[in-house]
């Protein structure tokens, strides 16, 4: 709510509110260098916004970090993995970092990779991973404390077409569970393809905040695409 | 599981699964230093043996004017090989390498001789050269020895006692003990124990900070819901863990090549038994939270591995400059100099090899100023990790 970050002379964000809701998915849609991963990482509480408050769940997360983040998975622009450990061993680390017994470590890991179908590279070591097999680790381990929110910055970044259809199941049986998912974009079709809502965001404004058929309704056109354009354009001009 | 104990062992895990670095922090810096300081001793060894045990070989020019030097020099073992030269071959022969040293008599020796008046031998040598220096050396000292040997009889002949020519008699008394001179040879060792101290925690140190950030593990790890100063803390224990590793191998190989080299021969005594190898760990110990936070530290602040690398490479130069300036300086062993750590274990393993006592206090004071410089870097460190810019 009314965030704001500025670095150095950039605005990266300016008075940015928005709210993702559970069982729902929320695309955050902008260019590239628009403010979309800061958004997200003042979210996710790596940066301190200069002013303005971001709750998970409705805790706020500078005040009570570790309690708000229990309660969100996050799975960043930069997701790399652990090469010398096992799939498995990745899953775990994360988990025990989140303070889960062993025991039940166990059954979330199996319980992920069934999900996500990773039985056939569990117990391999990451270093010959495909970028398909590496977003699904990553996954898993932002999942493993079983978050109800789960927040992904570009999730879709260097993966082929299957990969990405995989993925975009994998994000549909999360809305399915009642979860609450926001990942942002620069593609319009991902979005279009996914979302319930979607925030436009531009020179770290939030541009528009509706429903698909909202947006497309308001600004009147057809394709997400034309209405994108428009509402940027929109913003070209008040700036 | 806490969190540090979690990081403690992924770390120390993930690293022992790492040939490259395993090899590099647990075989060539424990390993290095003992070889190189085992070659070079014996090399030394070697040197000194040549000079006592190997005859003098001489070319001797113009021998059949000289006879009584002649049997002098072969009566005290001397190898003579007779030419006839020049002046001129001389030179020639001794640049060429041909003869080491020659000696050539000229011809008005034996008037000169039998006049009691001083007679001319010259010595052809090249001092650049440090092997035939000593050659040389050894050759003027059987000449002198000759020279006062005839002096004597002359002057006894003459009615007049040789011991007027001895109006002072100098007599050498060298207070150094056995283990005493064998500290030059062996400060090149605390050296390189140190220096395998660091190598085992340098590539942990680096692949645990920079490492991280550039295969893009470390924003997904920051935005966990535990203290940063856990995660860098768990970090550092584990490249504690590899430097005692690599500190333990570093003594163990040195208490071996102690066996192998015969320190003795040379009037050294070796004092590195298993014991004081344990001493020596016990000294060093506090230096490795030390070590370990610098290098963490300074890695914190690069964005790759090679960047890290470079920076580190000076880093492990550090710990050696008290160690220059203390043998610069000669510096000896003092309770003052405890407070600065690498110089203090490098004074203290220096005493307990001279077989001398080091105080307890001494022992404390340099392990606490490590532990407390070391505790001053964790702070640094945390902070630093606490940064929005650690993101990178």
């Amino acid at each position: 709510m009314g965030l704001n970050k500025r670095f150095g002379s950039i605005e990266a964000a300016r008075d940015v509110s928005f709210t993702a809701r559970d069982g729902e998915i929320t695309g955050l849609l902008g260019a590239n260098g628009a403010g979309k991963s800061t958004c997200l990482r003042m979210l996710y509480g790596v940066l301190t916004p200069d002013s303005g408050k971001a709750c998970i769940d409705g805790i706020d997360i500078r005040g009570e970090t570790s309690k708000a983040r229990a309660h969100l998975g996050v799975l960043p622009h930069a997701a790399g993995l652990y090469n010398n450990l096992t799939a498995r061993e990745n899953i775990r680390y994360f988990g025990a970092l989140h303070g889960m017994e062993a025991k039940r470590l166990g059954a979330r890991t199996a319980e992920l990779s069934q999900a996500l179908g990773m039985e056939a590279f569990i117990e391999r070591r990451a270093k010959g991973f495909s970028q398909g097999q590496r977003i699904k680790v990553a996954l898993a381990r932002a999942l493993v404390h079983d978050p109800g929110n789960v927040v992904l910055d570009e999730p879709t970044n260097g993966l082929d077409v299957m990969a990405i259809r995989n993925l975009r199941e994998m994000l549909l049986a999360l809305k399915a569970q009642g979860r609450c998912v926001l990942f942002s974009s620069h593609v319009m079709q991902e979005v279009a393809a996914l979302c319930d809502r979607v925030v436009i965001i531009g020179h770290g404004r939030v541009l528009a905040d509706a429903t698909l058929q909202e947006i497309r309704e308001r600004s009147g056109t057809a394709t997400l695409e034309e209405a994108f354009l428009q509402v940027l354009g929109d913003a070209e001009g008040v700036s | 599981m806490p969190t540090l104990l979690t990081v403690f062992v992924k770390e120390f895990l993930e690293n022992l699964r790492d040939r490259r670095t395993l090899l590099s922090a647990l075989l060539f810096g424990p390993l290095f230093g003992p070889l190189l300081f085992g070659l070079m001793v014996s090399q030394m060894l070697k040197q000194s043996v040549v000079e006592s045990d190997v005859p003098l070989k001489i070319t001797i020019s113009g021998g059949h004017y000289a006879p009584g030097l002649i049997r002098y020099l072969e009566g005290r073992g001397a190898k003579l090989t007779r030419t006839e030269l020049t002046e001129n071959e001389a030179r020639a022969a001794v640049r060429n390498g041909r003869s080491q040293v020659v000696l050539l008599v000229p011809a008005d020796y034996p008037k000169l001789f039998v006049d009691a008046l001083p007679a001319p031998v010259l010595l052809f040598a090249d001092s650049a050269d440090s092997q035939t220096r000593k050659i040389a050396d050894r050759a003027k000292a059987m000449l002198g020895a000759y020279g006062s040997t005839i002096a004597q009889l002359r002057l006894e002949m003459r009615g007049v006692s040789p011991l007027l020519s001895i109006p002072i008699a100098v007599n050498e008394v060298d207070i150094a003990t056995p283990a005493g001179r064998a500290v030059v040879v062996l400060g090149f060792m605390t050296y390189f124990v140190l220096f395998a101290l660091l190598m085992g925690g340098l590539y942990l140190a680096i692949d645990s900070t920079a490492g991280e950030r550039e295969r893009g593990s470390l924003e997904a790890l920051l935005s966990l819901p535990v203290a940063r100063s856990a995660l860098v803390g768990g970090k550092i224990l584990a490249t504690c863990a590899y430097m005692c590793i690599s500190l333990a191998l570093s003594l163990t190989a040195f208490v071996c090549v102690f066996r192998f080299v015969h320190l003795e021969r040379i009037g050294m005594s070796a004092n590195l038994s298993v014991g004081t190898a344990a001493i020596f760990f016990g000294i060093c110990l506090p230096f490795v939270p030390l070590g370990a936070t610098l290098m963490t530290l300074v890695a914190s602040f690069t964005r790759t591995y090679r960047e890290a690398q470079t920076y580190l490479t000076t880093v492990l130069l550090v710990p050696t400059l008290p160690i220059v300036f203390a043998s610069i300086y000669s510096l000896k062993t003092k309770s003052s100099l405890m407070i600065i750590p690498s110089l203090s274990q490098h004074l203290l393993m220096t005493s307990v090899l001279k077989d001398e006592a080091i105080s307890l206090l001494d022992v404390l004071v340099s392990a606490a100023a490590s532990l407390g410089l070391a505790l001053l870097m964790f702070v640094l460190t945390a902070r630093h990790w606490r940064r929005e810019s650690m993101l990178g």
